[in-house]
């Protein structure tokens, strides 16, 4: 695929070569991953969260597969089998601090790989449908980690899904039948632990199937990069492998260690603490917060405490909080302008650091409890972030004057052109 | 088209928040929202230290023993421990015989079928055991407990923002309810004032109340602080008994990472040699 200068794949062992008459996998990987994928030679170290979250995917479903071989998926003994994992399984404790620390670390590396998609313009052509299978691939990570936190069936699993489920009664006439639906009852219980349980061990391999779809997207017109001028020539890339394998590798190193610090020191830093009281219907938690990757989300959600006509402040809510990520799919029909990177976008820079700016507020105030400033400040915070995409990208496509491009990566990177680079 | 109707939806939805906003600052500033009582008399847990902190963190045995020994004597009338078994009590020092001594004579008996009869019966506890609970349902347990059921405290630790200091500090924290409290947040019939405690009162009567309520063997002087940190230490290991396996563990992957990571860098830097050079050249022309 990609450029016509990619190395191909030579078998130089006979079973190499028998190999690859009959299914070449081997060329499969060395196309995709390995020496025959070139990428473009200026990547910064914002390109290694890519990688990053396909790795913390692999280790969710390796160490959710072992959890689930303890697991009791039933509202009487859920709870207990979790600390049966805990006490009385053989290294239990560390898959499941494994898996509910990486889960955050899987949501850390999309938001930082989503954010350098938008910063340098990674969503716009010929990049099209690779963004909309990465908003895919993320929001079916939000149904996941939404389910899996219900799993244990603590009291913050019970309200949550309490709550996210009565999000959908918002919704007038088929509201009530869908949250019904979604719970195969009416409130939480044993028919919807057990639904949430086989989703959340379906979704995740639903990912890797797009995952595999927004590799293959990436392939057809290869990496974007920081300078955001296409590939125009063999010196203009590198070999994926052992380039970026080496560069993945190492930085691979550095999160892990991060993740470790996290799951052996901190195990519970990222959770909260009601969830280890068993689920009560009878008790209401005085503060019901999402898991922190949904907060910015939770934050919109809570900012809507107007009722706009006949348009209850709820259902204004779920719309906006659906919204906020609904747009990003058309996010590369909104951003017209020509130039992809940031770095050349003076105006657009500032807006998007704003952006950035108000999504941490954001995420701040979804954490909080519904109280005052934290609602008023959550509204500023998302009329900007809708504002960023619906009207300043638009707007700035059409009044920016963009700063000069560079002529190509290589000049971009040795400051010779790239005809005469040696 | 696209820009258009997005631009409608994100002017409606912009302009929308900013009027709600600019709405709820009048409510604001024209109404501010009183303070609950609750938040002007809470307090914040008390600082306190225990041996099981931070990464290098290791239980103290000793203290793991008297901490045991306060839960046996003084909570255990009320709160079930039904996650722990008699069993885990090894992981405290004792050995097989002991452990088999504090089963059999514990003062709740595990509840059993009568295999002559099929009666419900119960048998003094062998290792194997989980802790009996004290009572024999929610029900009886709220009926005996001014309708406040004890939490169980297997997990209370984790279970409460705050953990062990929070918990050292709501043991040690009852007090006299201060004189300008309001009337609604005095503790009503059977309550007691704790500012620990997030509502301010508690059905839970002081248990800690005299100096040498137990006696120590290891002859530690059992003051209510002592008792309220042992006891304390004593429900962080209930809560998370493969603490100090989790540190160890730790460790050894973090210093496995570090070295993988040394080495990753430097073949890194290796591979990329030629790409920095050129790289330099540009900053140095």
């Amino acid at each position: 695929m990609s450029f016509p200068w990619a190395k191909q794949y030579e078998p130089t062992t006979d079973l190499g070569k028998w190999m690859d008459k009959q299914l070449p996998l081997p060329r499969f990987i060395y196309d995709a991953v390995g020496a025959g994928y070139p990428a473009p030679r200026n990547l910064n170290y914002m390109w290694n969260f890519g990688s990053l979250a396909g790795i913390f995917l692999v280790v969710q479903i390796v160490t959710g597969i072992i959890l689930t071989m303890h697991y009791a998926a039933n509202a009487n003994i859920a709870f207990d089998s979790v600390e049966h994992i805990m006490r009385n399984v053989n290294g239990g404790w560390m898959f499941r601090y494994a898996h509910a620390n990486g889960a955050s670390f899987f949501f850390i590396a999309l938001y930082l790989h989503i954010g350098r998609g938008l910063y340098y313009g990674s969503y716009k052509a010929p990049r099209e449908m690779l963004w909309l299978l990465g908003v895919v691939i993320y929001l079916l990570a939000m149904a996941t980690g939404f389910l899996g936190y219900v799993l244990p069936w603590g009291q913050m699993s019970f309200w949550g899904a309490k709550v996210i489920t009565g999000l959908f009664e918002a919704i007038p006439l088929v509201g009530k039948p869908i949250q019904e639906l979604l719970l195969g009852g009416f409130a939480p219980d044993n028919a919807a632990l057990n639904r949430f349980f086989s989703l959340h061990y379906l979704l995740p391999f639903v990912i890797v199937g797009v995952v595999i779809m927004h590799i293959w997207a990436l392939h057809i017109p290869g990496s974007n990069n920081p300078t955001g001028v296409d590939v125009k020539g063999p010196q203009d890339t590198v070999p994926f492998h052992p380039y970026y394998t080496a560069k993945d590798g190492w930085t691979l190193g550095v999160a892990l260690i991060f993740f470790a610090a996290m799951m052996f020191f901190l195990p519970n830093a990222l959770g909260h603490a009601d969830n280890y009281i068993p689920a009560n219907p009878l008790s209401t938690p005085a503060h019901i917060v999402p898991e922190w990757y949904f907060w910015p989300w939770y934050a919109i959600l809570r900012a809507f405490t107007f009722d706009f006509l006949f348009i209850p402040a709820k259902l204004l809510g779920v719309i906006a909080m659906f919204s906020a990520i609904l747009v990003w799919f058309f996010l590369p029909w909104l951003d017209t302008s020509p130039v992809r990177s940031g770095t050349y976008r003076p105006k657009m820079r500032i807006a998007f650091g704003l952006l950035i700016i108000f999504t941490i507020i954001l995420f701040i105030c979804g954490g909080a409890p519904a109280e005052e400033p934290y609602v008023m400040i959550s509204q500023v915070a998302s009329a900007y972030y809708f504002a960023y995409f619906l009207i300043i990208l638009p707007l700035l496509s059409r009044i920016e004057k963009p700063l000069p491009l560079p002529n190509s990566i290589t000049e971009a990177v040795t400051g010779k052109p790239l005809e005469k680079a040696s | 088209m696209v820009k258009f109707f997005g631009g409608l939806i994100g002017l409606f939805f912009s302009g929308w928040l900013l009027v709600s906003f600019v709405m709820g600052a009048i409510e604001y500033t024209t109404n501010p929202p009183e303070k609950a009582v609750e938040y002007q008399f809470h307090e914040d847990s008390k600082k306190v230290s225990f041996k099981s902190d931070g990464p290098l963190g290791k239980f103290d045995r000793q203290q793991l023993q008297r901490g045991f020994q306060v839960y046996k004597e003084v909570c255990a009338a009320c709160h079930s421990l039904r996650l722990v078994a008699f069993r885990n009590l090894a992981d405290l020092g004792y050995n097989e015989d002991e452990v088999k001594a504090i089963a059999a004579n514990w003062p709740i008996q595990t509840p059993d079928i009568d295999p002559d009869t099929g009666e419900a019966s119960s048998r003094p506890s062998l290792p194997a055991d989980m802790f009996p609970k004290p009572f024999a349902n929610d029900v009886a347990a709220a009926a005996a407990n001014n309708n406040a059921i004890p939490p169980d405290l297997s997990l209370i630790t984790k279970a409460r923002v705050g953990g062990a200091p929070y918990l050292y500090s709501l043991l040690t924290g009852y007090q006299d309810p201060p004189a300008d409290l309001p009337d609604s947040a005095k503790p009503g019939a059977g309550l007691y004032y704790n500012p620990y405690f997030a509502n301010l009162n508690l059905a839970m009567a002081p248990p800690l109340v005299a100096d040498d309520q137990v006696s120590y063997s290891d002859g530690t002087n059992a003051t209510i602080d002592q008792m309220a940190k042992d006891v304390s230490a004593f429900l962080i290991w209930t809560a998370e008994p493969k603490l100090e396996e989790r540190k160890q563990t730790g460790w050894a992957v973090v210093a496995f990472l570090l070295l993988a990571t040394i080495l990753g860098y430097m073949s890194f830097r290796t591979i990329w040699a030629d790409e920095k050079a050129a790289k330099k050249n540009k900053a140095d022309a």
